[in-house]
């Protein structure tokens, strides 16, 4: 073991030589989608204090397992190279050696040594992360997984939305953190933004918590990781983070009531005498179902059907005309509606700003 | 000991009808034969799973691929995990163990030869009951369809509000017909090895792979029972209006998690402690060296087997357990490396000093070695819980336990088919379809998963059947699927050389690779009955002791 110490240095030399190779990879992948407007999902971008704690110690963790690779690997090849028969070496068995008592202390003292240190600086994030307390100017919001969309719910704010989260951003000396509340409406699912924070489950009876504190502005993109049924794949998710008063302009424009526009009335009639009612609410209307997403604000959000599409006057249609054009196995019906009430519907929906 | 074999007349066992033929196989408790039903059975299931990995993969060749519906998307990665454990990684163990276990230890047989016969029938059947699925699935519904709920079958996703029909069915009821048979089966392992061993071979005398099975049969016991009662509570749920696991009515869906991980984790290692037993057989053997630090050896499995059975929360650091809950499991799963890491040591320090000769079984255990250690160390990352909760559930998450089960488990797998095919058949497999075999599976694996840890690390989640483009997930991807490929050549070499061998491979005589443990001592492929008369033993090394009277291991003992 003697030796292993005296290589040390340069064995931690390699390690890190080992890390930066893999890292350059990394960022060459993660740069793929150049500026162009949304974050990537790469979990060593992190751009809020739960990620960027679990990529500091994710390093760590990379270092000290890259460390022990390249001395186990290094014996592993020295002992192949080094003791493989050779033409010589005729039919003569080698010493035949049973164990040692010393070394295989040695080699179960350091393992656990490293398991200890390893161990002592992992719980410190959990710890961080975890048990980190809400501050009293935290934003509240309710996130609901629903299969394949995602319900948000302002307690405090009055505003119910879907698919695309709002929330301010924070910074280190005016913290302004969001409390995600996770709950399922039906199956497992979890949430997943990986530049904002670690993912956590949304399960039915089981409520959970979950925090970030974005400190660059942006729509960060994510999706459901808990495979919850057909259309998990098509289950995503945007998290914009806004400027304080960009956020508070939202908020304003979120909490205003539907303007009804007269010359829709038509649009408003299809809506309200079909099933479209049953699950989906239009503020200030009799339409208050829930099964399916807040349609009060609907030309707010830039996609549709959870990010599947965006949100254009001929998707829209397609949407509604046919769910499974987009989304098959969606648990919106198509609704079989002829092209009149069809066009009726579409132009309703994009009175409702 | 004694190595006399009554030679049994030629033409007396040839040239009998092949249904008189088929007939002593499918009624045979010969534990010879039973071993080799395992094996075969769980290759055609493999081939099978192995078509449905190729599905998968080639509808992920590229983002919005339309290769699959997401419907047959979902159902291929059910199909492809369960039968992957449950149809071939267990079976196929089962059959080496079954196999191996009363030759090395000198027996007959297996303690309860009926029983033997009735676990691999029950195995056998719960395949072909998953499979059934394909056609009965939706029962009265219309046309069959497979399970799609993943192959954890979290709670309420296998209720019936959410899997409608008997597809999650005939899931449930093939793990719990197979997991019967499974803890038969190790129930008799058991039995064998504590009432069987020839005279002189005391537990401390007992070959690592003897004493690994016995290790792992020990951990069927406990984890498939968990399992089972699971099954007969989702059952319940289904049938018998139970709520269990049905959150509507108030059941708990975290309760199905704990159920399925205290069986999932401990499985890892029922799986891999086998391969470990092969390990350690196989690289003594071609090292020329008894294996480094046998008592050590033995602890180690016995320490990893009960740190095992406490580690299966790790499967669930996102589900919002509370922090000191996480801290125990990270303690704990960091600390079953550590008797791990004691393993490659050892083996390492077998090779130390040695003279290796690179056969084909060697070549298959150095590249074990290599990618179990990568293996263990993306494990002890997703250890780290607050790691775990960027790294669970995405494609790191699958490469690293791909990274075990392929690069791990199968590769120990191929080195032992090498090693005793020809004990098996008496035919040795060719050392040219062998190279190709293995530089080509070698190439695949490493293209398939070494790039699989990427797109986890740049938020790709598991279990979907497309994506969006612009991640920078498709080209990754698109190697991937091209790493899977080569795989599926590679086996098919693999097969081809095991039927050709079969016919046309060299005659391997009784010990071609000059080995030490008893089953090398008789005849390839053995007699019905193994020893002509029983043999005794005084050391680990029974073949040693008898090819260096001079040098006998006995003296050291």
């Amino acid at each position: 073991m003697s030796m292993l110490k005296i290589k040390s240095s340069t064995l931690q030399w390699l390690g890190q030589a080992m890390l930066l190779l893999f890292w350059p990879a990394i960022a060459v992948w993660a740069s793929e989608p150049k500026s162009s407007s949304p974050h990537g999902t790469n979990i060593f971008a992190p751009a809020s204090t739960p990620a960027k704690s679990i990529a500091d110690l994710s390093v760590i963790v990379l270092v000290i397992t890259g460390i022990i690779f390249v001395v186990v690997f290094s014996l592993l090849v020295y002992a192949v190279v080094k003791f493989r028969k050779r033409v010589t070496d005729a039919d003569r068995e080698p010493p035949q050696v049973y164990g040692s008592t010393q070394i295989e202390l040695a080699w179960t003292i350091i393992p656990i040594l490293i398991v200890v240190v390893l161990f002592l600086t992992t719980a410190r994030v959990i710890h961080a992360v975890q048990d980190a307390p809400e501050p009293a100017s935290a934003l509240d919001v309710i996130a609901i997984g629903h299969q394949y969309w995602w319900e948000f719910r302002y307690p405090k704010l009055g505003i119910v939305t879907a698919n695309e989260l709002h929330i301010p951003v924070s910074d280190l000396s005016h913290p302004a953190p969001t409390f995600l509340q996770l709950l399922s409406a039906d199956t497992d699912h979890s949430f997943w933004v990986p530049e904002l924070a670690g993912k956590t489950d949304l399960i039915p009876n089981h409520p959970n918590r979950m925090w970030m504190d974005p400190q660059r502005t942006g729509v960060f993109l994510g999706q459901c990781a808990q495979y919850c049924g057909t259309q998990h794949a098509k289950m995503l998710l945007r998290v914009s983070v806004d400027e304080t008063d960009d956020f508070a302009a939202w908020v304003r424009a979120q909490q205003k009531p539907v303007v009804q526009d007269t010359d829709r009335v038509a649009g408003r009639r299809v809506f309200e005498s079909n099933a479209c009612m049953n699950c989906h609410a239009v503020g200030g209307t009799q339409a208050n179902g829930r099964f399916g997403p807040d349609l009060t604000h609907l030309m707010s959000r830039a996609t549709i059907a959870a990010g599947a599409a965006e949100n254009t006057h001929d998707n829209l249609r397609l949407w509604i005309q046919n769910p499974s054009a987009i989304k098959p196995g969606s648990l919106m019906p198509a609704m079989k509606l002829s092209d009149a009430d069809l066009d009726a519907v579409v132009s309703y929906m994009e009175t409702l700003h | 000991m004694s190595s006399n074999v009554i030679t049994v007349p030629i033409g007396q066992t040839e040239a009998r009808p092949w249904v008189d033929e088929l007939h002593q196989w499918l009624t045979t408790v010969d534990h010879k034969r039973l071993g080799i039903l395992y094996i075969v059975s769980s290759l055609l299931f493999l081939v099978i799973g192995g078509v449905e990995a190729l599905i998968i993969r080639v509808q992920l060749m590229h983002s919005h691929n339309n290769f699959v519906s997401p419907q047959v998307f979902n159902q291929m990665f059910t199909m492809h995990g369960t039968t992957m454990i449950f149809f071939v990684a267990m079976p196929v163990l089962f059959g080496f163990a079954n196999y191996l276990v009363p030759l090395m230890i000198g027996a007959r047989d297996m303690a309860f030869p009926r029983l033997n016969a009735f676990s691999f029938w029950l195995s056998f059947l719960g395949g072909l009951l998953l499979y059934f699925s394909f056609f009965g699935g939706s029962g009265l519904y219309g046309a069959g369809s497979a399970p799609d709920v993943g192959w954890w079958s979290y709670a309420p996703l296998g209720a019936r509000a959410f899997s409608r029909g008997h597809s999650s069915d005939y899931w449930t009821l093939a793990l719990l017909v197979s997991g019967f048979g499974s803890i038969g089966t190790a129930i008799n392992i058991i039995a064998t090895i504590l009432c069987l061993r020839c005279p002189g071979m005391k537990l401390n005398r007992m070959p690592l792979l003897v004493w690994m099975n016995f290790v792992m049969a020990g951990m069927v016991l406990l984890a498939i029972t968990p399992l089972s009662a699971a099954q007969i509570m989702l059952l319940i749920d289904r049938y018998l209006g139970g709520h269990f696991f049905d959150t509507q009515a108030g059941g708990s869906a975290v309760l199905w998690m704990h159920f399925f991980w205290i069986f999932g984790h401990p499985e890892v290692y029922v799986l891999i402690i086998p391969c470990f037993s092969f390990m350690s057989e196989i690289i003594p053997v071609f090292s020329r060296k008894p294996i480094f630090g046998y008592p050590v050896m033995v602890a180690a499995t016995v320490c990893i087997a009960f740190v095992s059975m406490s580690v299966w929360a790790h499967h669930m650091f996102t589900i919002g357990m509370n922090s000191y809950a996480n801290s125990f499991f990270t303690l704990t799963t960091m600390a079953v490396g550590v008797p791990t890491g004691i393993k490659i040591f050892n083996w390492i320090g077998t090779m130390w000093g040695g003279r290796i000769q690179f056969k084909m079984p060697m070549l298959f255990s150095i590249a074990f070695l290599f990618q179990f250690l990568i293996a263990g160390l993306t494990g002890i990352m997703m250890a780290a819980s607050p790691f775990d909760w960027q790294l669970s559930l995405s494609y790191f998450v699958v490469a690293h336990f791909h990274y075990v089960i392929v690069g791990g488990i199968l590769f120990a797998l191929f080195a032992a088919f090498y090693y005793w095919y020809p004990k098996m058949t008496g035919r040795m497999l060719s050392e040219r379809l062998g190279k190709w075999h293995f530089w080509l599976f070698l190439i695949g694996f490493h293209l398939t998963f070494d790039v699989m840890h990427i797109p986890g690390v740049l938020g790709m989640p598991r279990r979907i059947y497309t994506y969006e483009p612009g991640r920078g997930w498709d080209t990754l991807n698109f190697i991937i699927t091209i790493g899977a490929f080569i795989q599926a050549l590679a086996i098919l070499v693999f097969v081809a050389n095991l039927i050709i061998s079969y016919f046309k491979g060299a005659r391997a005589g009784n010990d071609p690779w000059d080995a030490w443990t008893l089953e090398w001592s008789i005849s390839s492929p053995p007699p019905a009955y193994n020893f002509a008369s029983v043999p005794t033993v005084a050391s680990r090394r029974p073949l040693w002791d008898l090819k260096h009277p001079e040098d006998p291991d006995s003296r050291y003992e």
